[in-house]
């Protein structure tokens, strides 16, 4: 299980993190550490605290961490703003893409984009330089460049609402991206359109989270780590192969891992 | 109408535009009565037909009451207490735009809208009202050629004083309201526009409104006359200083079209809109009404409008032309102690009329934001058709929006469609633009942006922008 990656300095760390929203705790002490060019699966049942976890590191101020910690590239990042973390590369793909009305979706990329490269100090693209940027990445996704002109999401199918966030992914080209059931609501096309595109932007200084409750996404994209959540813990951490027992005994086969960590 | 220079500038300050011009004037004392109104006729040297209006006009409006129907409250007005006629002292004749007071060059450069020949704006013909006096009209000569009249109110009195009785108060007659009538009587000056048959007008006219002193309150009165088969795109821009007393603006705008003409007419209002207690800004008591007389014919109203501190105003149309057209087009900002009561009037009287309403409201802070507008169909308006969109947003939880649409129909065979919503920038929306590394207030901005893009598309390019930058500058701070 020790790969040479971990030589390397962790991308991001999450140490025994404790949250709560409105009082109520949802995270009890998740720890998950990673490497630059890992890819890791979350599995879980619903309400297991997997999308929280997610938003959390995203920095969503709904959530309140009462105790622990999340470290990107070594530094503790509970008092950034969501846009510092997003500029920073922290990529969150949402389970349900919001729609924004009125907002031009090419505008938004331009503006998200330009944003993470002044973080980076690269020069901010124009319309024109823009256009020719985001068309080459519309590829990676099979997407038609009519969606540039709609508003945010708005109207958008499920697949096309997923296959936008692997477009903002790409043009933000961060270092650690979070998918949240990017592979919920996609039919079997999609999800290889989906699935290629996440592998065509990841390399071997990008970190992976997939949120997932399906093989299948994993079937596409194998991960190297899987952890299995359950009640704001991760109670079981393998390799691949964890995944595909999950698949044939269901999540009821996990009970008996919480069980034991109580 | 405003370079991006200036438009940067505005963005970096709160309120730009709130300096006082030290000129000397010449002002009238305090108060009003039948000898305040002979006292600025005499000034004006008008005809006797004039001054009629006006005596008409305020024994009218001694006689009204002051409308309290709409959703506003305020201190009352001491109608003794203001001055009625205050103009920049100048010299008695002046025969080029460069012989005007420097001071007055000076503050109307400062605004963004250099008048003389070198630094005038090259695609826009500006007149400029300072207090209640019009400075300066550019292009007028090149406008002549074209038969196109761009003066001030007070010029078209003295020359072409048939149009004058012709039309004036042929819209808003007299004792139309409260504000009107005092607006008949004591009105100084303003912008007069006439466009003869046929005639495109070659470039957009624009008229710039500018309150300097504290104490004198404002009364202008537009007239826009086109001819048959004639068109123009008209704009119209208001500031003012800041002062912690209320400064009265009542203003009538008056627009006729022939058969076949189109007037355009965009309103960027941003007088100053009083502190973040509601201390000062200017009460905003407009009568705007156009009449579509001819067949074919067609007056689009749009606005934006995000100062003052009291809004009252609703552009109208008269639809009486068959098959003639009525827009209104509007985004109400308000934000701190705003009040805003605006919207307007679709009245249609001839056959196959038809209107289109779009109202966009945001209200932020503790400001209240209101809709009011009325749909009637007459019982001559066969086969006419009105649709209505009123949105509002929200920003924060202090802040109200209202809609009060009237609809009245005496035709059967007419149509009114009316759709309402109500949205609030969601916490949701919020972090999805943030988690892409769109810094919080450029969010709102955005969405705000995006919330009103059906009217900004209906204005002016540079008074989109404009209005765009406008938006994002007042509620800066107003959200989290």
């Amino acid at each position: 299980m020790q790969s040479k990656k971990k030589e390397l300095n962790p991308i991001l760390e999450v140490n025994n993190l404790f949250a709560s929203t409105e009082d109520l705790p949802i995270l009890k002490g998740v720890t998950i550490s990673v490497h630059p060019g890992e890819i890791h699966a979350i599995m879980g049942r619903n309400g297991c605290g997997k999308s929280t976890l997610s938003k959390i590191i995203a920095g969503h101020p709904s959530y309140t961490i009462t105790k622990g910690e999340i470290k990107f590239s070594g530094q503790d990042i509970q008092s950034l703003e969501p846009e510092k973390r997003a500029q920073s590369g922290i990529f969150l793909g949402f389970q349900y893409p919001i729609e924004i009305p009125g907002v031009s979706n090419l505008e938004f990329l331009r503006v998200a984009t330009n944003a993470r490269r002044k973080f980076l100090k690269k020069e901010e693209l124009d319309t024109f330089d823009f256009e020719d940027l985001v068309k080459e990445k519309l590829d990676l996704v099979k997407m038609d460049s009519a969606f540039l002109s709609r508003s945010i999401n708005q109207g958008f199918s499920g697949g096309e609402k997923k296959r936008n966030e692997i477009l903002q992914m790409a043009l933000l080209e961060p270092k650690i991206a979070i998918l949240d059931e990017t592979d919920s609501g996609l039919d079997i096309d999609a999800l290889r359109i989906v699935a290629s595109g996440i592998k065509k932007i990841s390399n071997h200084e990008t970190g992976i989270i997939l949120i997932t409750h399906y093989q299948r996404l994993l079937d596409e994209i194998k991960p190297d780590y899987v952890h299995v959540m359950a009640d704001g813990q991760i109670i079981k951490t393998g390799e691949s192969d964890l995944a595909l027992e999950l698949e044939k005994h269901g999540y009821e086969w996990t009970d008996n891992f919480s069980k034991q960590y109580r | 109408m405003v370079s991006e220079n200036l438009v940067k500038n505005v963005v970096s300050e709160p309120y730009k535009y709130g300096f006082v011009t030290d000129i000397e004037t010449e002002k009238i004392s305090k108060g009003l009565s039948e000898d305040t109104i002979r006292l600025i006729s005499a000034k004006k040297e008008e005809p006797e037909y004039l001054l009629k209006f006006r005596l008409n006009a305020f024994k009218k409006w001694q006689k009204m009451k002051e409308p309290n129907w709409a959703d506003i409250g305020y201190k009352d007005i001491d109608y003794q207490d203001i001055i009625y006629y205050s103009a920049p002292k100048q010299k008695e004749k002046i025969s080029s735009l460069d012989e005007v007071d420097p001071k007055l060059l000076e503050t109307f450069d400062k605004l963004g809208i250099p008048l003389t020949e070198q630094k005038k704006l090259t695609n826009v013909a500006v007149d400029a009202v300072f207090d209640s006096v019009s400075i300066a009209t550019t292009f007028r000569k090149e406008l002549a050629e074209y038969g196109v009249i761009f003066c001030s109110i007070s010029e078209a009195v003295k020359d072409h004083s048939h149009l004058i009785e012709k039309y004036l108060g042929s819209v808003v007659p007299a004792n139309d309201n409260y504000f009107a009538a005092l607006n008949s009587a004591v009105f100084s000056d303003g912008s007069f526009v006439y466009i003869p048959k046929g005639v495109k007008c070659p470039m957009d006219l624009s008229s710039y409104f500018r309150i300097n002193s504290g104490d004198s309150g404002q009364f202008e009165r537009t007239l826009i006359i086109a001819e048959e088969s004639s068109s123009v795109s008209y704009l119209e821009g208001c500031t003012a200083p800041m002062f912690d007393t209320n400064t009265l603006h009542a203003a009538v705008v008056e627009l006729i079209a022939l058969d076949d003409a189109a007037i355009k007419y965009s309103t960027v209002q941003n007088w100053y809109a009083g502190d973040e207690e509601g201390i000062g800004g200017i009460f905003n008591f407009v009568t705007k009404r156009g009449k579509c007389l001819g067949k074919r014919s067609k007056i689009s109203w749009s606005q934006v409008e995000t100062g003052s501190a009291i809004t009252w105003k609703y552009p109208s149309c008269l639809l009486l032309g068959e098959e003639s057209v009525g827009e209104f087009y509007s985004v109400a900002l308000t934000n701190n102690l705003q009040q805003a009561d605006t919207g307007t009037k679709m009245i249609h009287i001839g056959p196959k009329t038809k209107s289109t309403i779009v109202s966009k409201g945001i209200s932020a802070g503790n400001s209240v934001n209101s809709y009011r507008g009325l749909v009637k169909m007459g019982s001559k308006a066969v086969g006419s058709r009105n649709y209505s969109q009123c949105d509002s947003m929200l920003i924060g939880d202090q802040a109200a929006a209202n809609t009060f649409p009237y609809i009245q129909s005496q035709q059967p065979n007419s149509e009114i469609e009316h759709e309402a919503s109500t949205c609030r920038i969601s916490e949701d929306q919020l972090f999805y633009l943030q988690s892409r590394g769109i810094e919080f207030e450029e969010a709102v901005s955005m969405m705000v942006s995006g919330f009103c893009r059906d009217v900004f598309n209906q204005l002016p390019m540079e008074f989109a922008a404009e209005a765009d930058k406008l938006l994002s500058l007042k509620l800066e701070g107003s959200v989290g």
